[in-house]
């Protein structure tokens, strides 16, 4: 391995200026760093954990599409994490003469704003969705608001809004349009190439240079807290005050962030955010697109990874079920070693992975399922859209040509300790015809597979119940039925 | 808005009087960040920063309190305890003495302040918190008002009863009656900006209070209580909330008595933000009840007599839980006409935060129950909820009579509910929607218009007083001033719009200005939707004070008569010539006219005997109603709303903008209450949904998919309010109801409308889903 240089201070660039820090605290926040060492104030504080997106901002990024700006949450987006990127805040928008920009003026003119706490952050969230696309419809603009909530106006506004925003101007002549090859120039010249090491003890954080070298970086500070998309991590520091020194940042990793397929099997870097996995998933594997709708907001999907939904443990990840299903092995990686295993053999228990001292989660391969195979994933939810999973069920299945059940798998989150193969209701399926009569046998087998919890989600006996209900569901969309087998937001694009 | 433009002096009419669609007056600002929130103002240097230190006990005596780890913490300057109050440890609003800003010896909800930190940092401050060591003797607590007797249990605040008529002897007459309970869920307020205030420390007893807050005078005399000082002392400011809907009535008092305490102590400014956490575990918000309800009626849906119960979970201090269960029951009739009726609230003590204001006041909890009952006769004689609701409805000559004994003069509900049923395509939607479920098997619709009356004034009479603080400068630019508090409503710019059109200069000649207490003293909280209607008038009347005298001064000086004298847009026409007002108001100057007065409105009419629970206790009355179709998968219990109509009464709208605005917003609130908004305490008595990631309020893709808002052009408020309006900012929040009814009408559709689904709020899917499984069990039962 080539020697690694290091360098003892991260840079970046904030809205028109370069930025150099040699003092970073591993869990500082950007909105804290905004607001209180940049008066910044802008961008508010709603609720510290990435649910209310007051504090939207945008991260722009050189990727291998050329320089990419997404929207992300500051409160809990480590300053750590943003070497070599761009951040550009609420601050940044108005013209030089002061004009306001076209993004903000059609939120004025439609009365987008009421108590206006909220408003820097759909601005930005608005913002983010107009440099995609100039003419979005309202499922686009639904999803990309999913991160932000708002008290005052019902949306209804603000709806109105997001579609007149191209008639106040165009994409093209926007600012960041205007200046991403300047940009892209002063990105690519802060990527040296070397890691970067700030701080010593508490203070201590990491960005390896790459995949080779975060390895040797972890094998050697075993204890260092992983850090990919902090959208969970984050949370450990702004609710829980967790110590996450030393802090090894890795979401800016190449060699973590490719997604390819090879001979049916998709292989997904631990870096992975869900924006990145979702136009090859959805393509490869429809039915995983609806899901990813519903993981958190859309400033969580341009930050969260799929690498670090598996590699928590949670048994209210919305991955591993659907995964487990497909068949999905996982790649996991200590120092130089690798080994490859089971994806549902990973969760051993509750907080307990089968992951060593050291290791990492590199990837995880996801075969695509057969085309006479069928598969889908639902998820249950008090509020559709930005929420927690109360109880998700995985389903894949194949028949065999007498139409009974050749092979199944269906796993849970929500439903056990850790995500969950059914595996008594998949004894219960297999071999038999693919009816209703079967599926109702099977579904008095949900008892012996899961006892749920109650908590402030739901209860048990609706886990079990809407659990229960999905293999239904499942039944009634593999079967062919023209009816509505469950509600909808949008019509099918 | 950047420049000063010179006014037009040939204009027909002046740009932004009343009755025009003006924008939000700070919406430039809100959406470049630069609108200041008091925690975006700059910091005196040397700003410490405050922490709450929480009770970790549900109810208990506290046996200890070790707290020198916390002292000895980096960047901690102080720990505050009910010791160090130097006046009273007392916030309660209503003098009831029985909501302490630290809890002393004992602590009666998890959650319960004990301590405050204070540290060099906010970041240090809440870290030391954590390091306290406190021990409790733990007692018994009860959190749910299930297991409580709305007749016996300790009560926070005297209940109210209202009667009219016999209702005991009229249900037992009736040919037909039936009794049921409803259980109403609370609502966290989740105003974006959570709570704040930043004191600042001033010579002699002085302390400036920047407070989130929509009653600067209540937190002005519980800072100086607190304190130990004269009010004169203490000056309130805020400029804007980011939200408040009655969560910043009362609740921001503890964090201004705090920081004032600590800002004084330590001669320095003082900020304290709780975290979300915090906030939402430590403020209180809207009331639980538990309704039980009788009802006597005829095999046609006529109610003849109604007897209710409304049991509420007011936590561990009275707050404003008498005035909000009083509300419920000024509401218990909705919109109907109860021939009979006897109606009792319970302001239940719970061992839980104290419940307090929140848009609606306790109205809409009353409004639900009311539904209820019709939804119940409807299901009893078999037919259409909306037959029934209609067969009900207040008369307009006769059958007006409230259970208050306040004659309803001004009934429009018949005229909105017709035009909602017809622009709603009400009868051929239901049965398109009987076809629809007929084909379905797993996925149902359902469909509901629901009406709304809300009464209009402060229930306790002296809050219906206002005042302003009306400046005209030398260049004829107005500086304004009032009580109300801007919370995102718009109050600002509906009063500035009042003020341009009653000196007829454009709008933004008016500069509005923050409500401090320091202008406008003794102000009441802007609540109870009365803020344009009180302010407004206020601020009219200051304005035609000096109105008059330039009037006077004119006629004077050009020797015209009073009536000759008129303001034209931008200008005055005083005889045969036209004066710009700028100059004429130069003029003035130069001969000592006096260009400033305070303005004072007090609202005619009212009066209320709360011992004989008779009087007219509202202005008037407000109306609206909307209709609500949804899907409902019987599976899961998932749903989804497919369209919402609306039809509102703003009177004659001051800005129509913003009145939609108002409507909208207040309906998916009033949706999100009703549906995904669940508030769940374990059983050790925690609240655990105390963040967004826990506590799910709507979101944009909540949305009705179809959602048509329209203001009514027709009615005007028949007393004399500001510019014949009326007023917006609580009404429209009960028009959720049409979604919960319609979730029960779909719900009802699995047992062939022959059972009433009973559906408590919030109906979360899981809420659904078990309410469809009970119906089909029942249905199966009975087949």
């Amino acid at each position: 391995m080539a020697k690694i240089s290091i360098r003892n201070e991260m840079r970046f660039i904030l809205n028109g200026r370069d930025v150099v820090l040699s003092s970073v605290a591993p869990d500082a926040t950007l909105l804290d760093w905004l607001r209180l060492d940049r008066s910044l104030r802008g961008t508010k504080e709603g609720c510290a954990e990435g649910d209310c997106g007051a504090c939207t901002v945008l991260v722009g990024k050189l990727s291998a599409g050329g320089l990419v700006y997404e929207s992300v949450n500051a409160c809990i987006r480590f300053l750590g994490s943003l070497d070599g990127t761009h951040v550009v805040t609420v601050e940044h928008l108005r013209g030089a003469s002061g004009q306001l920009h076209p993004v903000q003026q059609a939120m004025v003119d439609f009365h987008g704003s009421q108590c206006g706490f909220c408003t820097p952050g759909f601005v930005m969230s608005l913002y983010g969705l107009w440099m995609q696309s100039s003419d979005p419809s309202n499922a686009a603009i639904e999803k990309a608001l999913q991160g932000n909530l708002c008290r005052c106006t019902g949306y209804e506004a603000i709806m109105r809004a997001a579609h007149t925003i191209s008639s106040y101007g165009k994409a093209a002549k926007d600012p960041l349009a205007a200046e991403r090859k300047a940009i892209t120039a002063r990105l690519e010249a802060m990527h040296d190439g070397a890691r970067v090491e700030i701080g010593t003890g508490k203070t201590r954080l990491v960005v390896p240079a790459n995949v080779d070298d975060f390895a040797a970086v972890l094998d050697k500070e075993p204890g260092a807290t992983i850090v990919a998309g902090s959208t969970d991590v984050g949370l450990w520091v702004t609710k829980h005050m967790r110590d996450i020194s030393p802090a090894i940042f890795i979401g800016n990793l190449d060699g973590l962030c490719t997604i390819s397929e090879d001979k049916g099997v998709i292989s997904i870097g631990a870096g992975v955010t869900y924006t990145e996995a979702f136009s090859t998933l959805a393509e490869r594997i429809p039915a995983l697109g609806p899901l990813f709708d519903r993981i958190g907001g859309e400033q969580v999907r341009n930050m969260g990874t799929i690498g670090g939904n598996i590699a928590n443990g949670s048994p209210i990840g919305d991955t591993p079920p659907p995964l487990i299903a497909l068949g999905a092995r996982l790649t996991l990686r200590k120092g130089k070693k690798r080994r490859t295993i089971p994806l549902e053999t990973f969760f051993i228990a509750y907080g307990k992975q089968d992951r060593l001292s050291g290791e990492f989660v590199e990837a995880v391969h996801v075969p695509v399922p057969a085309k006479d195979t069928k598969f889908a994933v639902h998820k249950i939810t008090k509020r559709r859209d930005e929420d927690i999973t109360a109880a998700l069920g995985a389903f894949f299945l194949t028949l065999a040509k007498d139409g009974t059940v050749e092979e199944v798998r269906i796993a849970y989150g929500g439903m056990a300790a850790t995500p969950k193969r059914a595996s008594s209701v998949e004894k219960a399926l297999l071999g038999k015809p693919w009816t209703e009569q079967t599926v109702e046998t099977a579904m008095a087998e949900y008892a012996r597979d899961f006892t749920p919890l109650t908590d402030m989600r739901a209860s048990a006996e609706y886990r079990a119940l809407a659990a229960r209900n999905l293999l239904l569901r499942f039944l009634a969309e593999t079967s062919g039925t023209r009816e509505p087998i469950q509600v909808s937001r949008h019509e099918a694009a | 808005m950047n420049k000063h433009a010179a006014p037009n002096l040939k204009a027909e009419k002046i740009a932004g009087g009343v009755a025009t669609d003006q924008r939000h007056d700070s919406a430039h600002k809100h959406v470049s960040g630069t609108a200041v929130y008091i925690d975006d103002m700059p910091e005196p240097a040397g700003t410490l920063h405050g922490c709450l230190g929480l009770s970790a006990a549900t109810h208990a005596t506290i046996t200890s309190m070790d707290l020198s780890a916390v002292r000895t913490a980096l960047g901690v300057v102080d720990v505050l305890t009910a010791n160090d109050v130097p006046g009273e440890n007392d916030i309660s609003p209503t003098g009831r003495h029985d909501e302490p800003v630290l809890a002393d010896g004992k602590v009666q909800f998890y959650g319960q302040p004990i301590f405050c930190v204070i540290a060099e940092t906010r970041e240090q401050a809440r870290r030391a918190t954590r390091l306290a060591k406190v021990e409790y003797k733990e007692l018994p607590f009860v959190t749910d008002i299930g297991a409580l007797d709305p007749k016996r249990d300790k009560l926070v605040t005297p209940p109210l009863t209202l009667k009219r008529g016999d209702a005991a002897t009229a249900i037992r007459q009736a040919p037909r009656r039936l009794k049921g309970k409803m259980r109403i869920g609370g609502q966290e307020h989740f105003y974006l900006e959570g709570h704040i205030a930043m004191a600042i420390p001033g010579e002699d007893q002085d302390v400036t209070i920047y407070s989130s807050t929509q009653h600067p005078s209540e937190v002005q005399h519980m800072v100086s209580h607190a304190l130990g000082v004269p009010s004169n002392a203490i000056t309130v400011e805020i400029r804007r909330m980011g939200g408040g809907f009655g969560g910043k009535e009362t609740q921001g008092n503890q964090f201004a008595a705090l920081a004032a305490i600590a800002a004084k102590k330590h001669h320095r400014a003082v900020k304290i933000r709780p975290d979300r956490d915090d906030d939402m575990i430590a403020t209180g918000k809207r009331h639980d009840f538990l309704v039980d309800y009788e009802v006597g009626f005829d095999d046609e849906g006529n109610v003849l007599g109604v007897d209710f119960m409304f049991a509420a979970r007011c936590g561990f201090s009275s707050d404003l839980s008498g005035p909000v269960t009083d509300r419920a029951l000024f509401h218990c009739d909705n919109t109907y006409f109860w021939p009979a009726v006897h109606a009792q609230s319970a302001p239940l003590y719970t061992n839980t935060v104290s419940n307090t204001a929140f848009r609606g006041f306790g109205g809409p909890q009353g409004m639900v129950g009311a539904e209820r009952v019709i939804d119940e006769v409807a299901f009893a004689v078999g037919k259409d909820p909306l037959e029934i609701r209609k067969k009900n409805f207040y008369g307009t000559s006769d059958r007006n009579i409230t259970p208050y004994h306040q004659t309803v003069e001004d009934n429009i509900i018949q005229r909105i509910v017709a035009e909602l049923e017809q622009s709603a395509s009400y009868a051929r939607r239901r049965r398109e929607i009987a076809a629809f479920n007929a084909n379905s098997r797993f996925i149902k619709r359902g469909l509901a218009l629901t009406p709304v009356k809300f009464g209009i004034s402060f229930t306790a009479t002296h809050y219906n007083q206002a005042g302003a603080l009306v400046h005209v400068y030398t260049d004829g630019s107005v500086h304004l001033n009032h009580g109300g508090t801007e919370m995102g409503q718009g109050l600002y710019v509906k009063v500035a719009q009042v003020v341009a059109e009653e000196f007829q200069i454009d709008l933004d000649q008016v500069k509005i200005t923050a409500t401090t207490t320091g202008k406008v003293p003794n102000t009441s909280a802007t609540a109870a939707s009365s803020g344009s209607d009180l302010n407004g008038m206020a601020a009219q009347n200051g304005a035609r004070q000096i109105k008059d005298r330039l009037t006077d001064f004119a006629a004077e000086k050009y020797q015209v008569p009073r009536d000759q004298v008129l303001f034209l847009p931008n200008r005055v026409r005083v005889g045969n010539q036209e004066i710009a007002f700028a100059d004429l108001v130069k003029q003035a100057y130069m001969a000592r006219i006096q260009l400033s007065a305070a303005g004072f409105y007090k609202t005619p009419k009212i009066h209320w005997n709360r011992d004989k629970g008779e009087g007219r206790p509202f202005y008037y009355f407000a109306y609206g109603a909307s209709c609500s179709e949804v899907s409902v998968d019987t599976l899961t219990g998932e749903y989804m709303v497919e369209r919402t109509d609306i039809l509102h009464d703003c009177g004659r709208s001051l800005n129509r903008a913003i009145d939609i605005g108002q409507i909208e917003g207040g309906f998916i609130q009033g949706m999100g209450w009703l549906t995904t908004e669940e508030l769940w305490w374990d059983a050790k008595g925690r609240l655990r949904t105390h963040a967004p990631s826990t506590y799910k309020i709507p979101l944009a893709s909540d949305r009705p998919k179809i959602f048509n808002v329209t203001l009514a052009d027709w009615p005007e408020a028949s007393e004399p309010t500001i510019h014949r309006s009326k007023a917006v900012g609580e009404p429209p929040f009960p028009l959720g109801m049409s979604v919960l009814h319609a979730l029960s009408d779909a719900v009802a559709s699995v047992a062939d409308h022959k059972i009433c689904p009973r559906l408590d709020a919030p109906a979360t899917p899981e809420c659904v889903l078990m309410a469809i499984e009970r119906l089909k069990k029942e249905a199966e039962a009975g087949a």
